[in-house]
């Protein structure tokens, strides 16, 4: 089985977000970037796979030289090979048009992309490489297994979750559940230093039109300080919520 | 050159993102002179959207269409919006139509913007806000395409009653066997709870509740106040709560109009998940914690000491005002 995992280079969640060139772009300035959490659910079951099926494990990122790093990173932790697209990326159909280029001219079987990134929160991706390829699609995704080209998932649904039957190829927008917290790896020596002779492709993009532009960006006005009221005056606390805030 | 709307409903019954999501799309459609139109699948009774304005409904009934699949529910979409030639398309911010909408936009080859919050900010240009980094900034987006796909965030217009008389119109799209590559087998659901989705006030406890067997006055407070219970990430890594009541950045996104936090100190991947809910309590021992910083009410105190008093005096509330 060919699995490739979308990787989103994303500002890690404890960055100041900040904006610059007249808030009309991100302002990387001293921001770490980090494997996008969803994606690294994903890439971690895409390693199970791998390591209890067989699987060969290909990452891939829409981006700029400077996001070799993370690609590097998914690497160390246990993916086969790695293919950048050297594009910036401008908005989320043209991402997925890279990527259903990619998925295409590659043959995979089983693609993981997160349900949605940290930094834009498009959650488009992964749905729109499966509009655009016709292939079967699961989001926000907590469970999959593959048995020869059938595949069952579960999704999760407001108040519980649904289990589907499908099959291969399948696009999964992945999330928490795919894998626990406590399976993420980080990567070791060994895997560090092996990932520095893995193969890392660049390929060139496929033309395609942006569709949405981030014309500028505002960031939310300062709150007001808490109102604090004591544990013998929970009376002003449940008027408060009642005559002031009305949600009670 | 109607607006579409897709009017969500479980068990026939339309949820209430439907009708915030008609109250806007009127509002859009009277800024831009031209009507609302909703498409609805295997909903009951339809007059109900047009307390909010919808002008017509097309409705779709249909058996192969009783469980719930994202491509042929995408197609029933698209071909409604074909059908009536809309150049926008409304959609909201649950589960299953953000499973819809990116399949709906390479459908109609439409632009795509999700998260969005309030009216467009222009037509021309068609440029809408929308929240980003988890909700630590928002972003103005531009949409070039002349059909336009939007998802608008819960909770962030409100409903508004403006009565219309909708026109119903039976639908019957095409769906082919192609449209159903991804079978349901079996939904597990608790039932009789209200969900985290659906509800207006979310009472969510951490780990400053030291251990899942004081949970009873969680779940008592949240029943006193119709509310859905949440928890913090370490709570259920514990396993001291489901999954499912996990809320934060990797967990649940919760959007509410009162989110009560207790014992939960405020780490910011905790707040980046809740953040877009409208008021924030705060009960904790510790002045210092961050929840502090993002609440707008705070009790600097034992949580074991006032949960119990805030439940007699909720319910004495309750019993008062209803």
């Amino acid at each position: 089985m060919k699995i490739l995992v979308c990787i989103s280079h994303v500002p890690d969640t404890t960055s100041k977000i900040n904006f610059t060139n007249g808030d009309s772009e991100f302002d990387t300035n001293g921001v770490q970037f980090v494997i996008n959490p969803n994606d690294e659910f994903g890439l971690t079951r895409a390693i199970w796979f791998q390591e209890q099926q067989g699987a060969t494990v290909t990452v891939v990122n829409v981006g700029g030289p400077d996001t070799e790093p993370t690609l590097r990173k998914a690497l160390a932790i246990g993916a086969n090979e790695a293919i950048r697209v050297n594009a910036s990326p401008t908005d989320g159909f043209f991402v997925a048009k890279q990527l259903a280029e990619v998925i295409k001219t590659g043959g995979y079987d089983l693609v993981i992309a997160g349900k949605e990134s940290l930094d834009y929160n498009g959650g488009m991706v992964p749905g729109m490489i499966a509009g655009l390829l016709g292939y079967n699609f699961v989001n926000s995704c907590i469970e999959v297994t593959v048995d020869g080209t059938s595949a069952k998932a579960s999704r999760e649904i407001d108040g519980g979750k649904e289990i589907v039957a499908t099959s291969l190829p399948l696009i999964i927008g992945g999330q928490k559940g795919l894998v626990e917290e406590k399976d993420l790896r980080i990567p070791n020596m060994r895997g560090i230093m092996t990932a520095r002779t893995k193969v890392l492709t660049v390929l060139e993009p496929v033309a395609a039109n942006s569709e949405t532009k981030a014309v500028k960006f505002e960031k939310p006005a300062p709150k007001s300080a808490v109102k604090l009221f004591s544990a013998d005056d929970l009376d002003g606390l449940i008027n408060a919520l009642h005559n002031e805030a009305k949600v009670i | 050159m109607s607006i579409l709307i897709y009017a969500e409903s479980a068990e026939g019954k339309f949820k209430k993102v439907a009708f915030e999501l008609a109250s806007y799309a009127k509002k859009v459609a009277a800024d831009l002179g031209t009507t609302v139109t909703a498409v609805t699948v295997n909903a009951g009774d339809v007059s109900e959207l047009s307390k909010y304005g919808v002008d017509k409904v097309l409705k779709v009934s249909s058996d192969k269409l009783a469980g719930f699949t994202a491509k042929a529910y995408a197609d029933v979409i698209k071909q409604a919006a074909q059908k009536e030639s809309v150049k926008l398309v409304l959609l909201s911010s649950t589960t299953d139509s953000l499973y819809l909408a990116p399949l709906v936009a390479v459908a109609l080859e439409a632009g795509f913007a999700s998260n969005v919050v309030g009216l467009p900010v222009s037509t021309s240009p068609f440029q809408v806000k929308r929240t980003a980094f988890s909700n630590k900034a928002f972003n103005i987006t531009e949409i070039s395409t002349e059909v336009k796909v939007l998802s608008l965030a819960k909770n962030s217009y409100g409903i508004f009653e403006n009565a219309s008389s909708a026109a119903t119109e039976d639908f019957n799209p095409t769906i082919g066997d192609a449209d159903f590559g991804v079978k349901v087998q079996a939904v597990e659901k608790a039932s009789g709870k209200v969900t985290i989705a659906d509800a207006d006030i979310v009472v969510s406890a951490g780990r400053g509740l030291k251990g899942p067997e004081n949970w009873g006055m969680i779940e008592e407070l949240a029943s006193v106040l119709g509310a859905a219970t949440a928890c913090s990430k370490p709570v259920s890594d514990l396993g001291w709560r489901p999954h499912s009541e996990h809320v934060g950045q990797t967990g649940k996104p919760v959007a509410t109009n009162l989110y009560i936090a207790v014992g939960i100190s405020g780490a910011i991947q905790h707040i980046a998940g809740i953040n877009s809910s409208k008021v924030k309590v705060v009960i904790n021992t510790d002045a210092e914690a961050p929840f502090f910083k993002v609440a707008d009410y705070g009790v600097v105190g034992d949580a074991f000491e006032i949960v119990p008093k805030l439940i007699e005096k909720f319910k004495a509330f309750k019993a008062q005002n209803s």
